[in-house]
């Protein structure tokens, strides 16, 4: 019993780590119908800003964790400047490709910046784990499950009750109808851009205690996040969060009872299954999209 | 015919006497001035095995700049020509093909990685050249090349010695962890067939991925069989998030570490989870707290001090396996003559060379030529290294 409830913890933390990913993800799929290959990276880059942050430069939590959101959000919006807005033909397929390329450059910059070698930094707070029936639940987890439901809490509440969240919605559902009715467009795109990357960099921010942070630890993550995305259902908040919950819970299970070395192997197997009888996700919007 | 008789001889003249002037001249150039030998480096000086390669790449001609200012070997002074194999073992083959036929080097010495090595084995096989490796693998010494040596140590010296240190301490059942790259499965091996030797039996056999963020459910499964040690097999940053894990979790289980991890990075990234941990590493690390009776202790010594003399920076735990390989090539250059067939048995035939990664003792069916004594036991604390007998 004890055994299952601390996989099942383990699976809680990592699940809400793929979860703040895959709602970066979703909302700019939301928005835009864009997969960001790069999501990863801005990602490494919200853990590598808070490294130098809070961990370099001892800023107070709070404004370290702003800095560092900023900066990821400024990063996101020249990219969306600089990469995707200029593309003559905005079809999915070259959009998703400079993603990728975007993803390398973006790690370039994180190895030249930050360095090859891993770097930590310690908890939000130095709490002792809590103890329940006997299984450990690290302080860490619960500040990030927090943040978790308040991400999402804030989303909704911006989605459905600020004229702007409404614009933004309004565009994704139709560019043209939104156009005709004064919303403009290619600032909502930008809008989302931000917001999305901004909580990549969220997610990189609530993890650089918890794992180590290098410029390669993006990719990984990256897949992982967009993994939950589509198994919850893309362009779904609440999708997010179960996919992400659980695909993190369903890992530290496959962990403990069949073997570590399927840990990854799971989460891929397991897209595959979903996408093969529920091709939308398990929460799909009316229809869904295969690239 | 075209020239006469008295036409010939008039042509011969000034042919023999350049003849003769050269004649005469040659035994006066050899003397003053013997060809130097060519010793060619591969070394993956960047990329991402560079803090592999750039020590190498320094101790190797820091090796080369102190045999020549000792007045060479035989009278032959050594020049080396260094290639960057960026890790990549294709380049690794470009820059040993360029060595052998265009630089027409005596013997080679690198590359960085395993994966490099074993790519240009073959050509330096056919080639016929003394190639001493820089890598950890073991596949590059078994089965035994006549003409590949290597001089890091493997991980058979570093399983062996934490497995006496194990024995030392009674214990019994261990679990593994191990990273799922070539150097995990290659630790991993090890562990599982060296254990019986040991009287030990190995609980579980967990992996992680180079990427994993938290190792708490591994580790769960671990406690269930109670196991007197755990060993993890990894490179920074897993190890750390595993100290980091069994500290959260409250294990009271002792941890074991590989050599690959013991750097002071390590202490960093595991903070207060590092204390006592005990892993297995090369002198070098430890050079200050070794014994003066340590044959090694002389050569360690000066090695750091050239070093961080001459390149103004800290030594690396690395760059003595480029330093080591260059040396034995030396002494098994003397009175070669440059001949490579007498340069690679007077390798094979090294005994107790005194190096920084150990003693070596090369022969016919071992040569790698070291021993568990390569490795001493660390443990860590207070965030510094101590000495474990």
């Amino acid at each position: 019993m004890q055994e299952i409830l601390q996989y099942l913890f383990s699976g809680i933390t990592n699940g809400a780590i793929y979860a703040v990913i895959a709602i970066g993800f979703s909302m700019l799929y939301n928005s835009t119908e864009l997969i960001n290959f790069a999501h990863g990276e801005f990602v490494m880059l919200g853990a590598l800003c808070m490294v130098t942050f809070f961990g370099a430069l001892h800023l107070p939590l709070v404004v370290a964790l702003v800095a560092s959101i900023v900066c990821i959000a400024a990063t996101g919006l020249v990219f969306e400047r600089l990469a995707i807005r200029p593309v003559r033909h905005p079809e999915p397929i070259v959009l998703i490709i400079i993603t990728v390329g975007a993803s390398i450059f973006l790690r370039g910059i994180g190895m030249i910046i930050w360095g090859k070698d891993a770097h930590t930094i310690p908890s939000f707070s130095a709490h002792p784990p809590l103890d329940i029936a006997g299984a450990k639940l690290l302080s860490q987890s619960i500040w990030i499950i927090i943040i978790l439901l308040a991400t999402i809490i804030g989303l909704q509440l911006f989605y459905k009750k600020t004229l702007t969240g409404k614009a933004m919605e309004a565009n994704a559902i139709s560019k043209r109808a939104a156009w005709i009715v004064g919303i403009p467009s290619k600032m909502m795109i930008m809008l989302a851009f931000g917001l999305s990357t901004a909580i990549g960099g969220l997610a990189g921010v609530i993890i650089a205690p918890v794992t180590m942070s290098s410029y390669d630890m993006g990719t990984m993550l990256g897949l992982k996040g967009f993994c939950a995305a589509m198994l919850g259902g893309l362009g779904s908040l609440w999708g997010a969060l179960l996919g992400g919950f659980l695909l993190g819970i369903l890992e530290a299970l496959g962990v403990g009872f069949v073997s570590s070395g399927l840990k990854d192997a799971t989460a891929f197997l397991l897209l595959l299954f979903i996408l093969y009888v529920k091709p939308g996700g398990i929460i799909s919007a009316a229809s869904a999209k295969r690239f | 015919m075209l020239f006469s008789k008295k036409h010939r001889i008039i042509t011969l003249v000034p042919a023999v006497a350049i003849l003769l002037c050269l004649f005469m001249a040659l035994p006066a150039l050899a003397k003053s001035e013997k060809k130097p030998y060519k010793i060619g480096g591969i070394f993956a000086v960047t990329g991402p095995a560079s803090f592999l390669g750039d020590p190498e790449k320094k101790s190797m001609e820091m090796a080369v700049d102190q045999i020549n200012a000792a007045g060479g070997i035989d009278g032959h002074m050594l020049e080396a020509v260094i290639y960057d194999t960026e890790g990549d073992p294709s380049k690794g083959v470009m820059s040993v093909n360029k060595l052998i036929n265009r630089d027409q080097v005596i013997a080679i010495i690198g590359p960085s990685t395993t994966p490099v090595t074993l790519a240009v084995m073959p050509i330096v096989q056919r080639a016929q050249i003394p190639f001493i490796s820089c890598a950890a693998g073991n596949k590059i010494v078994q089965p035994i090349n006549p003409w590949v040596f290597k001089t890091a140590q493997s991980d058979i010296q570093a399983v062996a010695t934490i497995y006496r240190n194990l024995q030392s301490r009674n214990m019994k059942k261990i679990a593994i962890v191990s990273v799922e790259n070539a150097f995990g499965e290659s630790g991993r091996e090890q562990l599982l067939a060296q254990a019986k030797d040991f009287g030990l039996a190995i609980t579980k056999a967990e992996t992680y991925g180079a990427k994993d963020t938290d190792m708490t459910a591994q580790l769960t499964k671990i406690r269930q069989d109670d196991p007197d040690a755990i060993v993890c097999w990894g490179t920074n940053p897993g190890p750390a998030v595993l100290a980091k894990n069994i500290q959260q979790l409250g294990l009271d289980i002792p941890l074991y570490q590989s050599h690959g991890v013991a750097s002071p990075k390590f202490i960093e990234l595991a903070g207060t989870a590092a204390e006592g941990i005990m892993l297995p590493t090369g002198k070098i690390l430890v050079a200050d707290l070794i014994a003066d009776t340590d044959p090694q202790k002389q050569v360690l010594d000066s090695y750091i001090s050239d070093y961080e003399k001459q390149f103004n920076t800290g030594v690396s735990g690395f760059g003595g396996y480029a330093y080591d390989g260059m040396k034995i090539l030396a002494a098994a250059l003397n009175g070669s003559d440059g001949n490579k067939a007498k340069i690679r048995e007077a390798i094979e035939n090294t005994k107790n060379h005194v190096g920084i990664s150990g003693v070596f003792t090369f022969s016919p069916t071992d040569h790698n030529g070291l021993s568990p004594d390569a490795f001493v036991m660390v443990r860590i604390k207070d965030g510094k290294w101590e000495l474990v007998e």
